[in-house]
């Protein structure tokens, strides 16, 4: 089961960019992975749990080795392939 | 521009002095310095002093671990872990913590780090934030620093809207002028712009602050020389800019030899610098104790760089002075300090450090030569100057004695700097005559007053110092090669009963011995 947190500044275009990029590598990879999306606006203690710096970031937590890719996601095959979804093409 | 900002004292020890009052309150300073110049220690100061004082702060820190700053700075004397528990530090870790590999894909903006700032602020309710370093924000942050440099500027935007006082360090690669920070962050991040430098100076380590710009406000401008002091941190050596033309106050003080104040046209002025220049054994200290025991009032302060306190003190008692009694009434403090036990800037801030706290109307340093070897030319100097403008500052009658090279006169590097910084020099010398050594006196200058010009006879017998007739017929005393002139014999026969210029009590025709 793979564990996809995705941080994000409130609802920013960059924010609402990211997050339909990464529903879409969620319908690609099936339903094996969860998503948790976390505003760090709304909840900054998170964000400084999770040393998160610049938004969006994505981290798949279900490592080792976790993970994570910072930006709106343009490049949805790069990203894939980082997160280690091999095989998947969205 | 608008009229001076309101600043904030940061409280580090000569930096308020050199900024006319602190940090632009409100507003961001970038601190920029190469690696080891003292950003990370200014920036933790900066908190660390405003936690002293109740102001709440906040460090961000991109490069070192939290641990690992905590325990640096334990050793300047600060307990991180207290103030944290008492809510006036909090800590944003933005350092490296090595657990997972990140790409960039895409753009992307600092929402979330200015969001964990503010919080942090939130929480203590922050006066003062540090952010260390921009440099390492790169680093992380990487990729097209176009963007990042924009996003550098909205946080530095957003820290100004909460109105918290910021220091920002920045690494630059060396110290070569025109270029600030390695990034070129200046224009977008900071109004306010200091460079730490940290240079060697013949073989010394030289460390400068420099106040390079402050949009809107007033500042000193120039390098000044700081150091870094255990249980302290930094500290600016005291360098007050006075304009060192006539000295303020038209009150006289004596030197404790009536002859010599009439010489110098009643006595040294209060706030005057005098420096005592002459051979080793012409009497410098000796004339330097009539000073300090000049008044039965007021306090003396006396630094010896070359004697112990023990011999200064049998020395004085050979003359008839109990220094020990002085001591002991607070009257008298003797400081016996190697020259080079420390660096010139330390010894600066020993002898601020005395001064404020014994309050001393009168200062004698012996001898100010023997500080000379503590540093390279330019620093000796700044040294003196700093000196001199200590003292004025604080109106303390300051007697500098210095030595000659030679025997018989010479100039010293001493001289050679600080005779235009002096108000007053006094010139002891050997002069060699009939076959025995006998000593001159001169008053070479006394700013603002009439004086005496001539080159007067000085003895010492067991009651002290005794000024004297005046050296006739001779050129040359000065160089210590005195030539008397064709009918000198005979003339030195005839003017033993001559009146001397400065009345009678002055001499009175005794037999040269």
């Amino acid at each position: 089961m793979a564990e996809l947190i995705l941080y994000v500044a409130g609802g920013s275009a960059r924010a609402q960019r990211a997050e339909s990029q990464v529903r879409a590598i969620i319908d690609a990879a099936g339903s094996n992975v969860r998503l948790e999306v976390v505003d760090v606006r709304a909840d900054p203690a998170r964000a400084e749990e999770a040393g998160i710096l610049a938004t969006p970031t994505l981290v798949r937590t279900d490592g080792p080795p976790s993970r994570r890719v910072i930006g709106d996601l343009a490049d949805r095959d790069r990203v894939l392939a980082f997160l280690g979804f091999e095989g998947v093409r969205a | 521009m608008s009229s001076t900002l309101d600043k904030l004292e940061t409280g580090i020890k000569g930096f308020d002095g050199l900024t006319l009052g602190g940090l632009p309150r409100g507003r961001t300073t970038l601190v920029a310095g190469t690696p080891g110049s003292g950003k990370t220690i200014f920036a933790v100061q900066f908190l660390a002093e405003g936690a002293r004082r109740g102001e709440p702060g906040v460090y961000v820190t991109f490069e070192e671990r939290p641990d690992d700053i905590a325990r640096n700075v334990s050793t300047l004397g600060w307990d991180i872990s207290s103030w944290q528990e008492q809510g006036l530090w909090r800590v944003v870790d933005a350092s490296f913590r090595g657990e997972d590999a990140g790409i960039v894909v895409g753009s992307f903006d600092l929402d979330a780090l200015i969001g964990r700032i503010e919080h942090a602020i939130d929480q203590v309710g922050a006066v003062r934030v540090a952010i260390d370093s921009l440099g390492a924000v790169f680093s992380r942050l990487g990729q097209r620093h176009e963007d990042l440099r924009l996003q550098l500027g909205q946080v530095a935007e957003r820290l100004r809207r909460l109105g918290v006082t910021t220091v920002i360090t920045a690494e630059r690669r060396d110290d070569s002028a025109g270029v600030i920070d390695r990034h070129q962050m200046e224009e977008f991040v900071a109004d306010n712009v200091v460079i730490l430098r940290h240079t060697l100076d013949d073989e010394r380590r030289r460390r400068t602050v420099e106040v390079l710009k402050f949009r809107g406000s007033h500042h000193q401008e120039g390098q000044y020389p700081f150091v870094i002091v255990p249980d302290q941190g930094i500290r600016v050596v005291p360098l007050h800019t006075l304009d060192l033309t006539q000295p303020t106050s038209d009150a006289r003080v004596t030197s404790g030899i009536a002859e010599l104040d009439r010489m110098c046209g009643g006595g040294f002025f209060r706030d005057s610098v005098i420096l005592l220049s002459g051979a080793t054994g012409t009497g410098k200290t000796l004339v330097a104790s009539h000073f300090v025991a000049s008044e039965e009032e007021g306090r003396a302060l006396y630094l010896s760089f070359e004697e112990s306190r023990e011999q200064l003190f049998r020395n004085a008692a050979s003359w008839g002075f109990d220094f020990a009694a002085r001591e002991a009434e607070g009257r008298l403090r003797v400081m016996s300090l190697y020259p080079e036990a420390m660096s010139l800037q330390n010894h600066a801030l020993r002898i601020d450090e005395a001064l404020e706290e014994f309050q001393p109307d009168r200062l004698v340093v012996d001898s100010l030569s023997a500080l000379e070897r503590g540093g390279s030319r330019r620093t000796f100097r700044e040294f003196v100057i700093g000196l001199t403008s200590l003292v004025k500052h604080r109106e303390v009658t300051s007697l500098f004695t210095n030595s000659t090279p030679t025997l018989g006169g010479g100039t010293s590097v001493t001289e050679a700097h600080i005779s235009t910084l002096t108000d007053s020099i006094i010139l002891l010398r050997y002069v060699e005559m009939y076959g025995a050594m006998r000593r001159a006196i001169t008053v070479l200058k006394m700013r603002g007053s009439t004086h005496d010009r001539s080159i007067r006879e000085f003895t010492v017998d067991d009651k002290g110092v005794h000024v004297g007739r005046v050296f006739t017929n001779l050129s040359g005393v000065l160089e210590g090669r005195p030539t008397a002139t064709e009918s000198a014999m005979v003339e030195q026969m005839e003017s033993r009963f001559e009146p001397l210029a400065f009345g009678p009590d002055l001499g009175d025709g005794e037999l040269p011995r």
